[in-house]
């Protein structure tokens, strides 16, 4: 089902120093002036701030990218847990856990765990960059794409939690002193950072701009 | 007419006429614009309120036990998260507590408190402050991710151990369904439509 109308664009100024702004939170669409620089208006429904754009949306989105990049090397080298089991310990890195579920015979389960801790991290850094970086060039290329791009990275960035889920559990579950138990370690830390970086980046992120320098003579 | 916005390229379409269950999708860029729910406010509350009861229910009983030479260990929510801190993983345990226990529970509150009033036609002050959190507090909401987190605990312990399947991994193994069910027939649009005539 789409829209039978043509898309205008709230870009294009209206008539009468007026433009259109919708409310991020409750999506009503209302008229607000062209110069409305320095105040701060409310949506007339929600009472949220509105703005045309997410204030800054490209320099926090680049500010948490290189944040959630600096962690993503110590989350991958430094162990995230240590099993004990009988007196021998041995240190997981997030590779690690997911090459012993491979070895296991856990195909399903090993195939989640490879996309949600290595594709999903490096698919959010990698796509998140593409998209500010297309803004910033002020590319016209793919838009849809491009959309499509910032959709996927929206809905697949909190599967990355499952590992430190996984640290939880097991921590929790396993505290039988020498017998069997099992430390967090750092790497936990840095890829639970990794997670929230890069999802706070994925939010601060503004899909319309991308929509912003493209023509509508394609349609 | 009705203006209605694409949030996620700004494009401006009239509102269109969707069947119940139809979604519109806009036609820049493809992203879904609304979902046309008949009924939206009692189905989405009839959901939130079981989402509650089992999320009370996941909370207070272990979701796994964990057997090894007669010494018995069990798990539930909270033990996670403060074994977690024991170990002076402090963030970390703080980001398990936010993501699994408090911002569910939020947004379930959230979901009860603005629809309930709405359907039995109570007046209600804070709903609209209420439902503007709603979205913020579901994106922090990962009690699905955290299942699958179980299913792989429970393999990488099932050669070290007998693992015991506790009463609190059938309401996680409901409350995941049940709660992606009450968003799905939310439509948010009715919702502030009548929270706005209400005021």
């Amino acid at each position: 089902m789409t829209a039978s109308s043509m898309p205008g664009r709230m870009s294009a100024g209206m008539p009468g120093g007026l433009d259109h702004a919708q409310c991020h939170t409750c999506n009503l669409v209302m008229s607000i002036p062209t110069e409305a620089s320095g105040r701060r208006l409310g949506c007339s429904r929600c009472g949220s701030v509105v703005h045309r754009r997410k204030p800054n949306s490209l320099t926090r989105t680049w500010a948490l990218l290189i944040a959630a990049a600096i962690c993503y090397v110590p989350a991958n080298v430094y162990p995230i847990m240590a099993v004990t089991s009988f007196g021998t310990t041995q240190a997981d890195t997030i590779l690690s856990g997911v090459v012993y579920l491979f070895v296991h015979g856990m195909w399903p389960l090993a195939l989640i765990v490879f996309v949600a801790s290595i594709v999903v991290p490096v698919l959010k850094l990698v796509g998140l960059t593409i998209l500010v970086i297309s803004v910033q060039k002020r590319s016209q290329w793919r838009p849809r794409e491009r959309a499509r791009l910032y959709r996927i990275v929206d809905i697949v960035g909190r599967w990355s939690m499952v590992d430190v889920y996984v640290v939880t559990i097991l921590v929790a579950l396993v505290h039988l002193g020498s017998l069997a138990s099992v430390q967090a370690q750092i790497g936990s830390f840095f890829f639970g950072a990794v997670v929230v970086f890069t999802l706070l980046a994925a939010e601060s992120f503004d899909p319309r701009l991308i929509w912003d320098l493209i023509e509508d003579d394609d349609e | 007419m009705l203006l209605i916005g694409c949030h996620e390229c700004d494009a401006v379409v009239e509102e269109p006429m969707v069947p119940d269950g139809g979604s519109a999708i806009c036609v820049r860029c493809g992203g879904t614009l609304f979902r046309r729910q008949r009924q939206t406010v009692e189905i989405t509350l009839a959901l939130s309120i079981s989402a509650a009861i089992l999320f009370i229910v996941a909370n207070i009983y272990p979701f796994l036990g964990f057997e090894l030479q007669g010494q018995v260990a069990q798990t539930t929510l909270r033990s996670g998260v403060s074994a977690l801190w024991g170990q002076g993983r402090y963030a970390v345990s703080g980001l398990v507590f936010l993501t699994t226990m408090l911002a569910p529970a939020a947004q379930i509150t959230v979901l009860v408190f603005v629809l309930a009033p709405i359907h039995f036609e109570w007046p209600n002050r804070g709903a609209i402050q209420a439902f503007r959190w709603l979205e913020r507090v579901r994106a922090w909401s990962m009690m699905e991710v955290f299942l699958i987190g179980i299913l792989v605990a429970l393999v990488k312990l099932s050669d070290m151990a007998d693992i015991v399947p506790g009463l609190a991994l059938w309401a996680f193994a409901l409350l995941i369904p049940v709660l992606a069910g009450a968003f799905a027939f939310l439509d948010a649009e009715v919702v502030w439509r009548k929270l706005e005539s209400t005021r």
